[in-house]
């Protein structure tokens, strides 16, 4: 556990002198979620913070897993596990944005496998990701309208 | 002087026998060669996250059958396995035996329908044949012990809904043998197949690097030499017990996926042996778990390695009976990725050959 923790605020500290002491706005272990190190990233250091936790050596995140898009009915947030294959070290990233004109820098150009997890958050959730290469929808239909996975979504289409 | 050639855009799908289920895929064509390749995915979208969202936790488990239909015990596994551990439950030793046992079966099955259908679509019969009859014998098992064929909703929250029949243990003892014999016949049969091998060695070929990028998992990541497999990397279940190597490839080529399956069949049923031998005789298959499944308020990511790689569950609990937030990361939907990229200079024979290397299943891939 304490390892963990140690491994946390390296990280913070590294954010915080590489990028800014605003790119990191929350830096926790979540004990309920097997004790994975999570930080909650400013939207608009995101496009830096993820290359430097891909770059640089202390951290060496070579490996995205995961990207999931939550709504949070307050705001929309997406939410990224990295893992380092060699170390085995962990990190959980979130970064929230508005509802309202939903919007999170891609990272497709540093972890080829979100190229199709962004579409499907565009797709499903309807966050724009600037800097994707091609964003489209890839599950529901090019016309269809709403975003299925936010809590709002009518799902009955009253033309049906 | 240059022939002249003309592009040919190509449809394949969504209704293809070599696309393994609806996917679709278009091709731009040059002469033979492929010089753009756009996959189409949607066609199997059930929405499972948004159904999950209004089920409650057991309601969501047969879903999950229906994610990857070709392994539902491993998929039934990772969301149970999810709640669990965000309700720090215990889980009685003989139901997570059995669920070890069904799930290294489940793998074994998985892999030969792969197989099967691997070399029906390099264009032999009757391997397809042979893996099928073999895949029977797990199938019966498993009706023995849940009453399905294919969708099981045999775990739940805290253990498993039905213990063994008397002699069920006996005959996947019986298997074992039986399936290490079958294995020795695939590779008279195939491996040392000089059309096959002229067909998939070299094919469809990327280093490790690439497959780390790609976030591939599975045989996929293993063939280029990366050692990743959760079962050992990240252990769950009683994994760590059971003494089992992890099959590796050098060239990250169709052969080499083909050859880590085969030997991963083989170390599954290393596990199960092991499995049959300290399983404890009688005992509880379910936990101490209340009325109601209710997680805590929080979140949480697991991931396990299914027969197609890490399949990996994110829940977010609003301490409700329903999930408030259900992700599913799909080993085959992440996998497929890297094709439009391994297909470009490729011919149309070797697009088959490579997507069915990839082993996906729609299901899984549209979710």
């Amino acid at each position: 556990m304490s390892g963990d923790q140690q491994f946390l605020d390296r990280i913070a500290l590294l954010l915080g002198e590489l990028i800014g002491s605003d790119a990191v706005e929350l830096a926790q272990i979540n004990q309920l979620g097997s004790g994975i190190p999570t930080i909650t990233v400013r939207n608009n250091q995101w496009a830096k913070v993820a290359e430097t936790l891909k770059i640089h050596p202390d951290t060496a995140f070579n490996y995205l897993r995961n990207v999931s898009g939550v709504d949070q009915e307050t705001h929309l947030e997406v939410v990224y596990h990295l893992i380092n294959l060699t170390s085995k070290h962990e990190l959980c990233v979130k970064v929230k944005t508005d509802r309202e004109e939903a919007s999170i820098p891609s990272v497709t150009l540093l972890w080829s496998t979100a190229n199709w997890n962004e579409r499907e958050i565009f797709d499903l959730l309807g966050i724009d990701f600037p800097g994707h290469p091609d964003l489209r929808r890839i599950m529901m239909p090019d016309d269809w309208v709403g975003y299925p996975l936010r809590k709002d979504y009518v799902s009955i289409d009253p033309e049906v | 002087m240059a022939l002249r050639t003309e592009e040919l855009l190509l449809n394949v799908g969504p209704q293809h026998p070599s696309t393994h289920g609806v996917f679709r895929i278009i091709v731009k064509l040059d002469g033979e060669v492929i010089k753009e390749a756009i996959p189409v995915m949607g066609y199997l979208h059930r929405g499972t996250e948004k159904l999950a969202e209004n089920l409650t936790y057991t309601q969501i488990i047969p879903y999950t059958d229906r994610i990857d239909y070709v392994s539902a015990m491993t998929n039934n596994y990772v969301l149970c396995h999810t709640v669990e551990k965000l309700m720090s439950l215990e889980i009685p030793e003989r139901a997570e035996y059995l669920r070890l046992i069904v799930m290294e079966l489940q793998r074994i099955a998985s892999h030969l329908v792969w197989w099967g259908t691997y070399l029906l679509d390099i264009g032999a019969m009757s391997p397809f044949l042979y893996a099928f009859r073999d895949r029977e014998i797990i199938i019966n098992l498993f009706n023995e012990l849940c009453g399905a064929r294919l969708t099981y909703f045999y775990m739940r929250v805290g253990g498993v809904k039905w213990d063994a029949p008397e002699g069920w243990i006996e005959k996947v003892r019986e298997f074992i043998p039986y399936m290490r014999l079958k294995l020795k016949e695939y590779d008279e049969l195939v491996s040392g197949n000089e059309i096959f091998l002229a067909r998939i060695r070299g094919i469809g070929q990327y280093d490790a690097q690439t497959a780390i990028d790609y976030g591939l998992s599975g045989a996929n990541l293993r063939c280029t030499g990366v050692k990743w497999d959760l079962r050992k990397d990240q252990p769950y279940s009683l994994y760590d017990r059971f003494d089992f190597d992890v099959p590796v490839g050098v060239n990250g080529d169709c052969y080499d996926r083909y050859n880590v399956r085969l030997a991963e069949i083989h170390q599954s049923l290393r596990i199960l042996e092991q499995a049959i031998e300290t399983i404890p005789s009688e005992g509880a298959i379910m936990g101490k778990v209340p009325r109601i499944v209710r997680p805590p308020e929080g979140e949480i990511y697991t991931a396990i390695e299914s027969p197609r790689g890490e399949i990996g569950c994110y829940l977010v609990s609003r301490g409700k009976d329903k999930p408030f937030r259900l992700k599913f990361r799909r080993p085959s939907f992440v996998n497929l990725q890297i094709l439009p990229k391994l297909l470009v200079g490729e011919t149309m024979t070797n697009m088959i050959t490579i997507l069915g290397a990839i082993d996906i299943v729609v299901g899984e891939v549209d979710c």
